[in-house]
């Protein structure tokens, strides 16, 4: 989805300004809504592009005016609305009316350390060998589906060369649309600064991954 | 926004779907125990020992295991060395991936809009707002991060530090360093070095 997400290249939004000796949280709340984010994953109601998707269909002025975890608990909250957690009455009010839906798990205290330490490889086996190789030149397609993509709309259409082959992992059109793993060669390709930006640039190239479908050889 | 997030956190434990252990325990990892001094162990390692130098760069994600580094957000990693022609920048211009065993969470800009949409464009303007100027012939390399692959910098070794311990030179290695938006000042002269 073309979304405000979709970063990469835009202008006048200022300067990036660093905090000396930030803190991990500057809330309570930021505490309460990253546990609550990664403990909910636990229940295994979406995956991580579905949770990705519904942070990036936030209505796009609320997204830009947000501070990241605003967007983490409006995702969260959306996730669960529609897989039926919660109502809309309890996001509201924050007392319960209906009773628990089923969930696949929890995430419990014992399982913590083990969840963290293990995390979620997304590599797969796949049949068959990598379309490309390293060295190979590529160019990217141009595509703009209404749903989760990870190719960004500046590298679109961009001829680049490829770097590193990292065997066939997840894709995230398709896990986002809950179509399952459809495990895809996934390759670092490496742009020319001056393919995606001409002479208004201040890099000499920008790597981006990309998974085999938007590639095309060339 | 505390109310509100405490009234959701009461009724996702009331629903059975939350540990409120669980919740007080993955907060706890990520604010005092997983952070960049993991990271800076690395890059010290990978500056004390060639051996591991190497590991690093052919298969991160084994070398930073082997330090006790691995899961959520750091399952696919990458070294990227950095040199006296060649810099390298991390960013996720499409939301805020980072890998979290080696870094910790992410800092406030480094998920904001200012870095993420000019990190691709233009990674000088961005070192210019972190104090850094880099010399016009090293040339600058951005990493987005828009799969599970996670990067890690190498930084270079800063001069002058010949005989020191991992330990003493993981303290010049800062966050900033690890992401490409900084590099490692050389340690301070002593007062009888002063010319």
């Amino acid at each position: 989805m073309n979304g405000v997400h979709d970063m990469g290249g835009l202008q006048n939004f200022g300067p990036v300004l660093p905090e000396q000796h930030e803190p991990p949280f500057h809330h309570e709340w930021e505490r309460r809504a990253f546990g609550l984010t990664l403990a909910m994953a636990g229940a295994g109601m979406w995956n991580l592009d579905q949770a990705r998707a519904a942070r990036e269909s936030l209505p796009p002025a609320q997204y830009l005016a947000s501070s990241y975890y605003q967007v983490w608990l409006d995702g969260l909250s959306k996730l669960m609305l529609e897989r039926g957690l919660v109502t809309s009455e309890e996001l509201a009010d924050g007392r319960l009316c209906e009773p628990p839906a089923r969930t696949r798990g929890v995430l419990t205290a014992e399982r913590v350390a083990l969840a963290l330490a293990r995390g979620n490889s997304t590599q797969r086996a796949l049949a068959g060998s990598a379309r490309y190789a390293v060295g190979d030149a590529v160019r990217t397609r141009v595509l703009h589906p209404q749903s989760h993509t990870r190719l960004p709309r500046y590298c679109r259409g961009k001829r680049g060369t490829v770097a590193m082959v990292h065997g066939a992992h997840v894709f995230a059109d398709a896990n986002a649309r809950g179509a399952g793993d459809e495990a895809q060669w996934l390759y670092t390709v490496r742009f020319a600064a001056s393919e995606l930006w001409g002479l208004d640039t201040t890099a000499a190239a920008v790597h981006v991954d990309c998974w085999e479908p938007y590639l095309k050889g060339y | 926004m505390d109310m509100r997030v405490r009234a959701l956190e009461s009724l996702l434990v009331e629903k059975g779907y939350v540990d409120p252990k669980a919740l007080d325990l993955l907060v706890e990892t990520y604010e005092t125990k997983v952070g960049p001094h993991n990271g800076a162990r690395v890059v010290a390692k990978a500056w004390a020992d060639a051996h591991y130098r190497k590991w690093l760069l052919d298969d991160a994600t084994a070398a930073i295991a082997s330090l006790g580094y691995t899961g959520r957000q750091g399952e696919h990693m990458v070294a990227l060395e950095n040199t006296a022609r060649v810099h390298n920048m991390v960013v996720c211009t499409l939301c805020s991936c980072y890998p979290w065993p080696v870094l910790g969470l992410p800092p406030v800009w480094y998920k904001a809009a200012p870095y993420r949409a000019r990190a691709v464009i233009d990674p000088r303007g961005v070192l210019a707002d972190f104090g850094v100027a880099l010399p016009d012939d090293v040339e600058i390399r951005v990493w987005d991060s828009t799969a599970e692959i996670r990067y890690l910098v190498l930084p270079e070794r800063p001069p002058e530090t010949d005989g020191w311990t991992e330990e003493q030179l993981s303290t010049l290695v800062t966050r900033d360093s690890m992401i490409g938006t900084s590099v490692p000042q050389a340690p301070p002269q002593t007062p009888q070095e002063r010319p």
